[in-house]
């Protein structure tokens, strides 16, 4: 079967990485995933005096001194594509038959950096940026400069793996790992290239980052137990739980994977997106984006609702998010709504951000190569306004051949993907 | 498999500089080789300031305005230029079914809270929870918002509609180039029919000053155009917007083409020396035809070395090529150059003449012939090659 709707190719994906709270590499996230284990913890990479919020899904085992978040974000980055393209066993060592999709936190200069170059200026007393200028201009800092251009990470990526072409840096906020991977699957479609690597990373947990998502009132508080916090569905539900990780896709035409013989994990089957127009941080209260996404995917995938058997949700615990997914889901399934399992991997793993979209979608994958649902964790409270079947604190075994996953980030994004066992 | 490439037209643009705002006001200010240089807010470094805008006219709630920080501002405005350019603003159908590509940096930081936090921190007993009580109480909590890349395209959509379709890329000069290029081919695939394409840039931060000074690229001391300089780039404050429309989809709603965007290319080269002439004669010649008369370059040379002397070089292999680097008057504004300098030679080719030189180095020689096409170059002042080849309609 060489190719599906408009006689585009289709795309099917032959390799996968993931790292998360829980661990690095497939087989020990599957495990924990399924056993309902928590990898939210107290935080412990800085100081949390004077925080609301002092827990999170820190990658803590990936060592960066002085820790600095984009090269937490690389260094993840780069093991999971070793991890995808091991899998795959395309290309040879640095040279990956195709282009490069990265989904990365929008990288800044950090405070670490700042600390450094306000060293380096001799100010004795008030620092201004005069100052830090004065240090930036001295010739000292080239590494600052290069560690923090935003094509810094798809750069290193792309000269060690060796992909092809200039690489694309993509952010839709907490959709952007979906979106790395719909850029991966259009191309494939367009016949630009016979393979992808997309990669979504996120190693965001410092001070700053976690105290702007505080201020916008959208983390958990429910510090203790940390593992306790992330409730996404529950009535009880306060907020997500901030997270790190990483996961890679090697996406490939299904003509290529069959030729060079290589294993096929799924089928990247559909994407949708539409935008929302109505708010920076909320979504449009008559769902409208959100279900025009959802049905945008699974038409896309040449599928109807009535083939969809688990939805893998954005899910963060958010009162916000959970209450409007339930309004997308229930009005694009209708009645079936109540009955197709959906489950939170956030409940788990909190929420990896930029790398979310690529995060969810491996575990999705996994979920459809191992017929088994990860649960969603710490529901204890059901919602009454959310009647769905979260799959709740106990993975269990079911027929899919056919999944959603959704990513929905500030500033009006939503991406959903639809994912198939097997090619049509 | 694929059915042939489908044309694309440029039916409208948008555009805002130390120029001003729109089509004729930057082709008077290209004309009269008007520069516009402030050296004193940020010396010994210099910017192209904004012209001012009335943003009432693009953003008119102030509601809107106050949750953005200037480049989400310059961004948001110089969308809606191309969209009304474009004969679509407000057109509910057509904006609900619009693809958006954004080249973005991220948003201005908040230099007080910065230097008290810089200040104090080492003072305190505890510098880490100093950190986290000043941030706590003093950053405004939209500021986040102002600062996340994607949110200039989430403000497009607020303000102006566009919502089939909503991506942020990211990475400088190499951003803008790709964006343009992944509208471009999903226009030509049937992927997409109409698209707005474009980015802001904000130059006058000093955060920004700082990051690319600590890379020892910026000019400090006496203004000069960029093939003049040493080394070194100027910031500029810029937002460009192209509309994007296969042509089908533009001959039913009968909007006139500003220009055929006839190709992008993209190029990541390794940056060793030779690299980047090799990566524009290679893109040369993928999408400018054998024999072509009336043809400029308007390059996006931003003044950091070696990429502009590379180009430099390049450029000497084409002698009989008339070439503009926008940056001497406009500034250097990373993510939105490329769709900048599309649109500057949409104008050009709409009036059908290039406009003057700015250069006394040699590089740039007047030029009074024909225009039929013009190719616009970006080599990134790190990383990146783009080449585009925009074509008169006829």
């Amino acid at each position: 079967m060489a190719s599906g709707k408009n006689g585009q190719p289709v795309v099917v994906v032959t390799g996968r990485g993931i790292i998360t709270s829980l661990g690095a590499g497939k087989a020990d996230n599957w495990a924990k995933l399924t056993a309902g284990e928590s990898g939210i913890h107290r935080i412990t990479r800085f100081a949390s005096e004077g925080l609301k919020t002092t827990i999170a899904g820190s990658v803590d085992f990936v060592p960066v001194e002085p820790f600095c978040s984009t090269e937490l974000g690389e260094r993840m980055a780069t093991m999971v594509a070793e991890e995808a393209i091991e899998e795959a066993r395309i290309g040879s060592k640095g040279d990956f038959p195709g282009p490069l999709f990265l989904a990365v936190a929008p990288v800044e200069i950090e405070w670490p950096h700042r600390d450094v170059l306000a060293a380096g200026s001799g100010a004795n007393d008030a620092v201004g940026y005069d100052d830090l200028l004065r240090a930036s201009a001295s010739g000292r800092f080239h590494a600052i400069h290069e560690r923090c251009l935003f094509a810094s990470v798809a750069e290193h990526l792309a000269e060690r793996f060796g992909t092809k072409g200039s690489p694309i840096s993509v952010s839709t906020a907490c959709a952007s790992g979906a979106s790395a991977i719909q850029l991966g699957v259009e191309a494939i479609r367009r016949g630009e290239a016979e393979a992808a690597l997309c990669i979504g990373t996120d190693g965001s947990v410092n001070a700053e980052c976690l105290i702007r998502f505080s201020l916008l009132s959208a983390l958990s508080t429910a510090n203790d137990p940390p593992q306790a916090a992330a409730k996404p569905f529950s009535k009880n539900r306060d907020g997500f739980v901030m997270a790190e990780g990483a996961a890679a896709l090697v996406l490939e035409s299904y003509d290529s994977a069959v030729a060079r013989g290589a294993k096929i994990l799924g089928v990247l089957a559909g994407c949708g997106e539409m935008a929302d127009s109505f708010h920076r941080t909320r979504s449009s209260p008559d769902g409208k984006a959100i279900i025009g996404c959802i049905r945008n995917a699974i038409t896309d995938a040449g599928l109807t609702p009535d083939d969809i058997d688990y939805i893998n949700p954005h899910g963060t615990g958010t009162p916000e998010n959970d209450k409007m997914e339930y309004l997308g889901v229930s009005s694009v399934f209708g009645e079936r709504a109540k009955s197709i399992p959906i489950s939170s991997n956030k409940s788990m793993i909190g929420h990896t951000l930029s790398a979310a979209g690529t995060v969810e979608t491996v575990f999705t994958l996994l979920t459809l190569e191992h017929q088994r649902l990860p649960p969603t964790i710490n529901y204890k409270v059901p919602d009454p306004a959310i009647p769905l079947d979260v799959v709740p604190n106990v993975a269990r075994d079911a027929k899919v051949r056919h999944a959603l996953s959704n990513s929905f980030g500030f500033g009006g994004q939503n991406v959903s993907l639809v994912m198939s066992r097997e090619p049509a | 498999m694929a059915d042939a490439p489908r044309e694309a037209w440029i039916t409208g643009i948008g555009i805002v500089s130390c120029l001003g705002e729109g089509a004729d006001a930057h082709w008077q200010g290209l004309a009269e080789r008007r520069i516009k240089v402030d050296a004193e807010t940020f010396a010994p470094y210099l910017v192209h300031p904004l012209a001012p805008l009335d943003l009432d006219k693009q953003i008119p709630k102030k509601g809107d305005q106050r949750q953005m920080e200037p480049w989400q501002r310059i961004g948001t405005y110089a969308a809606g230029l191309a969209l009304a350019d474009a004969g679509v603003k407000g057109n509910a159908e057509l904006l609900a079914r619009m693809d958006m590509i954004v080249a973005a940096g991220g948003g201005e930081r908040d230099v007080a809270v910065d230097a008290a936090v810089l200040t104090n921190k080492p003072k305190a007993a505890n510098p880490e929870a100093f950190l986290n009580e000043r941030l706590m109480s003093d950053l405004r909590p939209t500021l986040f918002l102002a600062q996340l890349s994607n949110l200039l395209a989430g403000n497009i959509s607020i303000v102006h509609g566009v919502t089939g379709s909503s991506r942020t890329f990211m990475g400088e000069e190499a951003a803008g180039v790709d964006a343009v290029r992944i509208a471009l081919a999903r226009i030509a695939a049937g992927q997409s029919e109409l698209a707005l394409v474009g980015g802001s840039h904000n130059g006058e931060r000093e955060d920004l000053l700082l990051l690319y000074d600590a890379g020892g690229h910026m000019l400090r001391g006496d203004f000069r155009p960029v093939w003049e300089r040493a080394k070194g780039m100027v910031l500029g404050s810029l937002g460009a917007f192209l509309v994007l429309e296969a042509r089908g989809h533009a001959e039913a709603r009968n909007a006139k083409p500003l220009a055929r965007l006839s190709g992008v290319l993209s190029e990541r080269s390794s940056r060793t020396a030779g690299a980047i002439p090799a990566a524009l004669a290679r893109m040369w010649q993928r999408l400018v035809p054998p024999v072509s008369a009336g043809i400029a370059v308007i390059s996006g040379a931003t003044g950091a070395q070696p990429a502009t002397g590379e180009e430099r070089a390049w450029l000497k292999t084409l002698p009989d090529v008339p070439v503009r680097a926008t940056s001497s008057i406009l500034g250097h504004g990373f993510e939105p150059q490329f769709a900048m300098n599309i649109a500057l030679a949409a104008l050009a080719l709409g009036r059908e003449k290039l406009f003057p030189a700015v250069d006394s180095s040699g590089v740039e020689r007047e030029y009074e012939g024909p225009l039929e096409r013009v190719a616009v170059t970006a080599v990134g002042h790190w990383r990146g090659e783009g080449m585009a080849l925009i074509e008169a309609v006829t």
